[in-house]
Formats: structure tokens, sequence, C-alpha cells
């Protein structure tokens, strides 16, 4: 028999589970308040999924072009998300941004530099000027590990290579604490906090084609959702228009939007710079219609419009899917993304320099001199957890949530750079908010002893099994699901066949085994994440089919275009009473008038009125 | 598709043993899509770190026939068809399991080093002013990826395990990244000759070698800091300017722009 008092205990006043950029902002900040802060991680510290991000973080600091402004960034924000965005997340990020993007620099980050000596910034999709402050094409290495050096003086434990199994409940419901497995072990402990603050990222492995680590099973969708919360906006799943597509075996890997911000063009089969035919109504005016145009752009001209292929990336990737499928694609099935033909040899080294290497080592290419082979490959979760804009706390007392756990700030469709500005601006709120609860609580509370139990046995069952199914086997099942059936393009009898699909597994899931000793074994590691990824992929599913129309990142082929009757509509997904996953259509409430106005002003308007205001 | 043979060590620090595995490669995979392949067909519980399969986050280093690697961003084409490969975790660190190893004695080093502390006088309402010749040369130590094969290849503590007196290569990069900060005021000269044995490293410049990310370890980070050593405590003519004029002030860039 298991006994709950041979268990370790922990206790910290602020728990966060993750340790990317959003996590180690959320510790950085509660350990100001004064909180003991604990962070639990699965990797190592500096190796969260923010370390691969590449282009940079988006805030209005104006140091290339003046004319910017948190309006401006706010209106690029809301568009780019067609108009589902929280728009109280849409407007603290835009505000708090620039001044977190400072700070981070004052903790030791070293940003590439303007002529003036100024954090640089630089072109990307959807947002109307430079905005995007980085180094090279390594900006989620630099966040992180500034977050990292100064955390680690700061006060902070952190407790690698763990994992957080569920969450534990006071008898009033409210969140007290995590029972966690240290991979190393094998071995168990229970976390006690005030308050815990999910950062736990999203849930990309659940597709075949993905930008994402083993990491990313949408462990805080499934811990929140197991425990009662609120999930909002999960048919929302970004796919990146550029993911490597060969060789094989490094199909979905990242290349960064920062090779279309240098200049990078589009091509297909016939050599057309295809972008130009799928310009979006609500994008023409702002859009380069001539490759004449274009390239006056590139070559700095402040008043030609930019060139389609930074469009959003929602647009981007369907456009290249479009390709593909009417038989223009590139060798491999892809699209041609050409550097080579818009800036010297030398530039594309210093601007591009992870993905020179990239494509030297794994593609045996040299992309000073070919084209690179892209295609779409999901990348980011634009729907999670459900958090009141202001606290980032969610429906469940005690637990808090940012990043990209957390759903609302980037509506249908997020913008390249505002992910990593995300991080900083609510992982900071996250640490506030999350540190003012725990302040107000006082003091810890006892949870439940059963359920503690159940929830080690859930874990230790995997192991103990005669036999069953094999995790890794059962993963690749459910990739191929996800990848035929809720993809980047989606019908009712494919999400059907997909949810069917999904059930299927999940019985099968129900005798998976691991093989070997409880000690660092993937196997078992695998096999517990992929509960929560089944929980994730089922609540893609569903709302995908809920959600009549297309819009932003989730397109449904038999309901083309964005319909009327959608926006006034999130789907909030939570567990039933009878275990089974319940869906429901929440009204929107009416945004503030003052920020619709500044969101649907012509663009025009808008500069005038920032540059009346300035002087 | 061809089928290739390796021999992985499987076991912990007190025993272990190669265990030989045969698997079809398909063209451009990596030595570490081998090892996921063994790892989901073969052995569910082989143990090893990853992350982003990219080069980037530095989790998958690892020996591949005696060389310190990524195991992310070695091509299986590098080796010849008929070879029997050979894969085994960092020497220079306790092994855990299989191909994993403990390395938190690096990040124990880490807390040992001074922070940041950016010159108040350099900011202005705009942030810092820095410009980009200056802090050119801190970028390049920046790109660390933590992959630690440098510490791993280092023979003072590989071979030596002189961990209690040399920080390693990966550190006194990470001091040279804050030294050479054109707006830091911290001073770590001390602390790198007394406590983080600056003087052990001779140069043989095998960290640079191994560096995936092709950083000059030696030449860029650890030579000017030995010098700034050597400057400070063994140099009788700036230890006469220094008692004379007091410590050197660093530079400020303008504060209008």
């Amino acid at each position: 028999m298991l006994d709950i008092s041979e268990i370790k205990t922990i206790e910290h006043d602020v728990l966060i589970v993750g340790a990317g950029g959003a996590g180690l902002s959320a510790a950085i900040e509660a350990s100001a308040q004064g909180m003991s802060t604990g962070v639990v991680m699965k990797s190592l510290l500096g190796k969260a999924h923010t370390v691969m991000a590449e282009g940079g973080m988006a805030a209005a600091l104006g140091n290339v072009d003046h004319r910017d402004h948190w309006k401006i960034h706010f209106r690029d924000t809301m568009r780019g998300g067609k108009f589902l965005n929280v728009w109280r997340m849409a407007e603290l990020h835009a505000k708090i941004a620039p001044e977190r993007v400072r700070l981070l620099e004052e903790w030791g980050a070293v940003f590439d530099r303007t002529k003036k000596g100024l954090i640089n910034q630089r072109n990307f999709g959807g947002h109307r000027y430079p905005r995007l402050a980085h180094v090279g094409d390594r900006t989620g290495l630099e966040m992180i590990r500034t977050l990292q050096d100064h955390g680690i003086h700061h006060g902070i434990e952190a407790y690698m290579e763990c994992t957080a199994l569920d969450l534990l409940k006071n008898k009033n419901g409210e969140v007290c604490g995590v029972v966690c497995l240290w991979r190393e072990s094998g071995t168990f402990t229970i976390f006690k906090a005030k308050s815990i603050i999910f950062a736990t990222g999203g849930g990309g492995k659940a597709w075949d084609v993905t930008s994402n680590s083993w990491e990313y099973t949408g462990d805080g969708y499934a811990l929140a959702y197991e425990a009662g919360a609120e999930l909002m906006d999960l048919e929302f799943n970004q796919f990146h228009p550029t993911g490597m597509v060969w060789p094989l075996s490094v199909k979905g890997l990242l290349v960064t939007e920062s090779v279309r911000g240098e200049g990078g063009i589009l091509l297909n089969s016939e050599g057309t710079r295809f972008m130009f035919n799928y310009i979006p109504e609500r994008f023409r005016s702002e859009t380069a219609d001539t490759q004449e145009e274009a390239a006056r752009w590139l070559a700095g001209d402040q008043n030609a419009r930019r060139p389609p292929e930074l469009l959003t990336r929602d647009v981007v990737a369907r456009a290249i899917n479009e390709e593909v499928k009417a038989g223009r694609g590139s060798k491999h099935g892809g699209a041609y993304l050409n550097i080579a033909t818009q800036r010297s040899a030398e530039d594309i080294k210093k601007k591009l320099p992870s993905m020179y290497h990239q494509f030297k080592v794994l593609a045996e290419l040299d992309i000073t001199k070919e084209p690179m082979e892209v295609g779409p490959t999901c990348h980011y979760f634009m729907g999670g957890i459900r958090v009141d804009a202001d606290t980032t706390m969610s429906s469940l007392p005690g637990l808090f949530a940012c990043g990209e756990c957390a759903a609302g700030m980037h509506g249908a469709n997020r913008l390249g750079g505002n992910s990593l500005s995300d991080l900083l601006v609510f992982g900071y709120l996250a640490g506030k908010n999350a540190s003012e609860y725990a302040k107000k609580l006082g003091t810890h509370s006892d949870f439940d002893e059963e359920q503690a139990k159940q929830i080690i046995r859930n874990a230790t069952d995997i192991l103990n099994r005669e036999s069953g199914a094999n995790p890794y086997l059962l993963h690749e099942e459910l990739e191929k699901n996800m990848q035929k059936n809720v993809g980047i393009i989606r019908t009712k009898d494919d999400l059907n066949t997909g949810i069917d699909t999904l059930e299927k597994i999940k019985e099968e899931y129900k005798t998976v085994k691991a093989k070997g000793s409880s000690q660092f074994n993937p196997g078992w590691h695998e096999a517990i994440g992929m509960r929560n990824l089944l929980i994730t992929a089922e609540a893609v599913a569903r709302a995908a089919l809920m959600r009549e129309e297309s819009r932003g990142a989730h397109t449904r082929e038999d309901f083309p275009g964005e319909r009327e009757e959608w926006i006034k509509y999130n789907i909030v997904t939570t567990k039933g009473e009878d275990g089974k996953m319940k869906l429901k259509k929440v009204e929107r409430p009416a945004p503030d008038p003052e920020l619709e106005r500044i969101a649907k002003s012509s663009i025009e308007d808008l500069e005038t009125e920032v540059a009346n205001e300035r002087k | 598709m061809t089928k290739r043979k390796f021999q992985i060590y499987r076991g912990d620090n007190d025993k272990g043993e190669f265990v030989q595995y045969e698997t079809e490669i398909q063209e451009g995979m990596v030595v570490l899509d081998v090892i996921h392949k063994i790892q989901a067909e073969q052995a569910n519980d082989l143990a090893v770190r990853w992350n982003c399969k990219a080069g980037k986050c530095g989790s998958c280093s690892m020996e591949i026939n005696g060389k310190p690697k990524l195991s992310c961003m070695t091509r299986m084409n590098e080796y010849k068809p008929d070879e029997t490969i050979t894969i085994t975790p960092l020497k220079t660190f306790p092994i855990i399991k299989d191909l994993v190893t403990d390395v938190s004695w690096n990040y124990e080093q880490n807390k040992r080093i001074k922070p940041v502390k950016l010159e108040p006088e350099a900011k202005t309402e705009k942030g810092y002013v820095m410009y980009q010749k200056d802090v050119d040369r801190i970028q390049e130590f920046r790109k660390c990826i933590e992959c630690y094969l440098c510490q791993n290849v280092c023979h003072i503590l590989r071979d030596h395990d002189k961990k209690d007196v040399f920080i390693g290569p990966r550190f006194m990069i990470r001091v040279a990244s804050l030294e050479m900060h054109p707006l830091d005021r911290g001073d770590r000269i001390p602390e790198l000759k007394k406590e983080f044995g600056s003087g052990m490293c001779n140069i043989t410049r095998c960290c640079t070698d191994v560096c995936p990310e092709h950083i000059n370890i030696t030449d860029n980070g650890i030579i000017p800091l030995k010098e700034r050593v050597i400057d400070r405590f063994y140099d009788p003519v700036t230890i006469l300017r220094r008692k004379i004029f007091g410590p050197r002030k660093k530079k400020l860039p303008p504060k209008k722009f």
C-alpha cells in the first residue's frame, strides 16, 4: 500500500510549472514580490522551447521607424487575430511590451543595435513597422539565457527534469499543490503552493509535421482540464508557413519568418512569386501589388507597401498549401523560399546565421546560393487555458496561466514576434498576480491524500502492467490521425473521422505499457505525456468541428470565409460531470469602444492621430 | 534504406555494457534520429536527452565514435556504410543512465559568477546606448547553447578531474561576455585568478575545436581574460598606475543621440 507520508513534500508560496520565457518571467516577478518561488521543468534549465524562437520580440519601441506606437501594434495584433483576441489582453501586451524588452536589456540581453546604438528592430509578417527586437536569428536563446542568468541570482529554486502529473485541490476547490515525478529517479514529490502558475507551452506534438519538441504534450491544458478549469479557442492551431520539408527526418523543423522579414521571396515550381495572388481584401490597401513596389520596400522606401510574403502566417500557410495542391509544388512538396537572390551572402550569414548552418548541415544546401524548400508545420496554439486578462487567473481559484498555454491574447492567429513579447508581459503579470493571491491567502491548505495517491497510481500502473500498447507507436498513430483529419484544411467528415479515431486511441491508451525500470525511462515519460496529448487533441478536434466558419488559423473547407455570427463567440471546453468533454459557445463581452475604434481605424487615420499626439 | 550497425552504452555510472543494435537508415538521417528509431522499436527505455533537434538547445550532447558531438547535427552520411557506430555518454560527467549524464556541476558554476550590472549613467529614455561594433565580440560568446561539449573535452576537467579548481571553458566565456560588455561595471578579475582557475588552462584549444556554435573560445575569450589577470596581478607598470590613479573606468557612449 502506498503511504503518502513517505512521499516527499516541498512547500513554496508560488510554484511555476514550466521554465520557458513565460515561466521564468513569472518566477522572477514572484521572487521580487518576496515570495518563496519554485519552478518545476521537464528538461534542464535553459532548454525550454523558448530557446528555439528565432525572429524576435515585437514591441513598439520605435527605434527604427519612429512612427510606431502601442496603438498601431495593438491594431496589427487585432487584425492578425481576426478580431477574436481578448481586447484587453492585446491592449496590455502592446502597452507593456516595450518596457519589458528594455528591462531584459538591463538584465543582460545583448540585442543587435541600430546605427544610433539602440535596440535594432526588424520587419515581420503582419507588423506595420520594423518592430522585432532581435539577436540575429537566435532571439529565443538570448531571452532564455538572460532570464536564467538573472533568475539564479534572485532566489528561485529550479527543479529540473521534474514532470507535473496532476493538480491537487483543497476542500474549497482551490488549487493547492501538484504531484510531480522526477525523471531521473522515477520517484514522486508533492509540491504544495498557495498559488500555481502554468507556463507549460502548447501541444504541437499531437501532429506529425511540427516544429515542436517532445516537451509539447499539452500538459497545462490537460492538467487544468482535469482539475476543472475552462479551456478556450482550442480550434486555433497555427501552422507556420515555413517548415523544412526535406530531408524527411527534419520535416517540420522551423525556418524563421525572418527569412521573409529580411526580404526572402516565395516561388512555385513555375518560378511565379505566387503570394501576389493571395492578398486578402482586408490587407489589400496595405500590401504591395507589384514586384517593383516590393523591391522598393526592401530597399528602405518608407512609402512603399509591404511585400505579400509578409502577410500573416495563416494566409501564407494556406497559399503554400494551395500551390502544392494545384501541382505547382517544389521537388519535395513545398514552396521555394529564396533569399539568395535578395541579399548578399555576407548579409545572409550575418542576419540568418543559424538558418545558414541548419540548411548546410541538415540538408546539405547553401542558402546563400540556392532556394530552400518549405511547407506548413504545426507551430503554435492560440487557444489554451481561459484566463482573466488583468490577473491571468484561470476559472479555477489559485491557478494562473501565461504564455502559449493561456488563451486570448492572439485570437484566431498569432503574429510572429508577438509570442516572445507575450511571454515577457504575461509572465510578469502572472508572477505579480499569483503573488498577490498567495499573500492574501496567507497559509498553505491541506490536499486530499486519496487524490494524491490516485495520481501516483495512475503513473505507476503504466510501468507495473504485464503487457500493453507501445507508447511510441500509439503516439505515432495519434500524430498521423491529427495530421490527416485535423490539419490545416478541415471538413466535417474529416473531423468526425478524426474524433472517432481518437476515441479508439483513447481505448488503447488504457492499456499502455512502458517496459523497463522507473529510472530515467523515456518510454514511461512518453506514456505519461500521451494522456495529456490525447485530451489536447480531442479538445482541438471537437472545437474545430463546432466552429463552422474559417477564421485565422482555423480553416473549414465546408464553411469558407469569416461568419458574422461566429465573431460573437468563443468555444469553451470543460470536463463534464460524467467525465466527458463538454463544449459550449460562450458570448464574448462587447469591446471597449475606444479599443474598437483604434483597431478598426484606417492606418492613415491612426498614423495621423499618433503623430498629432506626439506633437 | 540500408541496415546499419550501432553499439550503444547501456547502464549507469557503476556498471554498464555496450548493446548492439541494427536498424534501417533513411537518407538525411542524423544520429539522434537513429537513437529515436531504436528507442521506439527496440529499446523503449533507452535514456537520451534532446529537445530542439536543430542544434539550438544543446541537450543531445554525446560521444559518437569517441568524438564529442551534438547528435542532432551529426549526419549518418559522415560515416562509412559498413562501420559500426559507437555511441557513449559524455565522459567528464557522472552517468545517470545510458546516454544521460549528471551535468548539475555546470549549473553550480554559473551561480558563482557575479551577474551583469549595467552603468546606470548610460541609461536613456530609449534604453541603453551601445554600438554594434562594441557588442560584436560578446554576441559571439552569447551564442553558447550550453551543450557542455567544451567542458566535456577540456582535459583539466576530463582527464585530471579538477572540477574543484577550474570553472571550465563554458564559464570562462560567460565571464568574458560580462567583462567585455561595454556597459557592465562589475569586476570579476580577482575571482578569475583566485577562484575560477584561469591559470589552469594551457591553451590546447580542444574546447574551440568541439564548439558546435564555432565560438572561438580560446583565442577570443580565454586568452584575453588571462591577459587581464596578468595585467592586474603581475604587470608592475599597471599595478603602479592603479595605485596612483585608481581602477580604470570604462568609457561611456554619449547620452544624446
